[in-house]
């Protein structure tokens, strides 16, 4: 079992020269950045308020600030990191707007160290994504994802669907590196055990119920037997 | 190395920034410990359902729609000048 393979955003140099060049006032320049990340604006956006419309608002928006802007950009980052600390902070905008009763922060929702802690250790059928139809797949994907807090959903998707590096991510979100790590811990662990739900192996057409559990106290204190 | 500190390191691991030495306690770990190994698996399989998922494309109509709003609003605000936004 080896590591993860990132998805790779476009050369950094060319992405320098597009960006100088908007600075200078070069409009299709900037079109062209808007056609670079506009599809990594969207999925971040709707990945994080969960509405259509939020979500095509915030790439406007989120481009338009980056336009308005660009003087103050500082060229020892890279654009599309500093465009995705624009779009997140819409983002999560938008949601406080639509959700005015939870206040909706980064920082929020860091609960007890425990509360993703693996309890479903049941392993999943061999290709568990081919059970359902494309349709299927998409809405388990989507509702499983809004399930978790904000928080958490904003780092796994910068890290693990859109490929920043973890130092990328936290400087998009403005946290530190081990609190981006703790939280894309807590975010893949969660989604994996919803995700179980649906994907566990199944024997003639019943749930595999030989489920184990782990004691929290082990992997808490670090003590357990194994 | 015990289950606890091998979930402490399972980010890690996952995304290939482990020293060698951690790196094989690990897998040493994984290979005795059924448990460790299905949650490693499937929690690599989550992350790369979610990666290719293609969740949240952008329709290529729409695309159009909102790159020719944005550029067109860019130019309004460039008319106004470099302070209103």
């Amino acid at each position: 079992m080896g590591a993860i393979q990132n998805k790779v955003v476009g050369p950094v140099s060319e992405e320098l020269t597009l960006v100088q060049a908007a600075k200078r006032g070069d409009d299709s320049a900037f079109e062209e950045l808007v056609r670079r990340y506009d599809r990594n604006v969207f999925r971040i956006a709707q990945h994080i308020t969960q509405n259509r419309e939020d979500a095509e608002d915030v790439v406007q928006e989120a481009f338009l600030k980056a336009y308005g802007n660009l003087a103050q950009f500082q060229e020892q980052s890279k654009f599309y990191t500093w465009l995705v600390r624009i779009a997140v902070n819409e983002a999560l905008m938008k949601l406080r707007r639509r959700k005015p009763e939870r206040t909706v922060s980064l920082d929020e929702d860091i609960k007890t160290e425990d509360d993703s802690l693996p309890r479903e250790i049941a392993d999943w059928s061999p290709n568990p994504e081919q059970q359902y139809t494309q349709a299927e797949l998409r809405e388990i994907l989507s509702k499983t994802i809004q399930g978790l807090p904000p928080g958490f959903r904003t780092v796994f998707v910068l890290r693990d669907v859109e490929g920043l590096s973890t130092e990328e991510t936290a400087a998009a979100l403005e946290l530190s590196v081990p609190a981006v790590k703790s939280r894309l811990l807590r975010a893949r662990l969660q989604l994996r055990e919803r995700l179980g739900r649906y994907f566990q192996r199944r024997e003639n057409g019943k749930s595999n119920n030989k489920t184990v559990e782990i004691k929290t106290g082990d992997v808490n204190s670090g003590d357990g037997n194994q | 190395m015990k289950c606890a500190e091998f979930l402490h390191e399972l980010t890690n691991y996952l995304d290939g920034v482990l020293d060698e030495k951690t790196k094989l306690e690990l897998e040493n770990h994984l290979s005795w410990c059924h448990n460790c190994y299905v949650v490693c698996d499937t929690t690599k399989k989550t992350i790369e359902i979610y990666r290719d998922s293609q969740l949240y494309e952008l329709p290529e109509d729409l695309r159009g729609r909102l790159r020719s709003a944005i550029m067109t609003k860019c130019q309004q605000q460039k008319k106004r000048g470099p302070q209103s936004v």
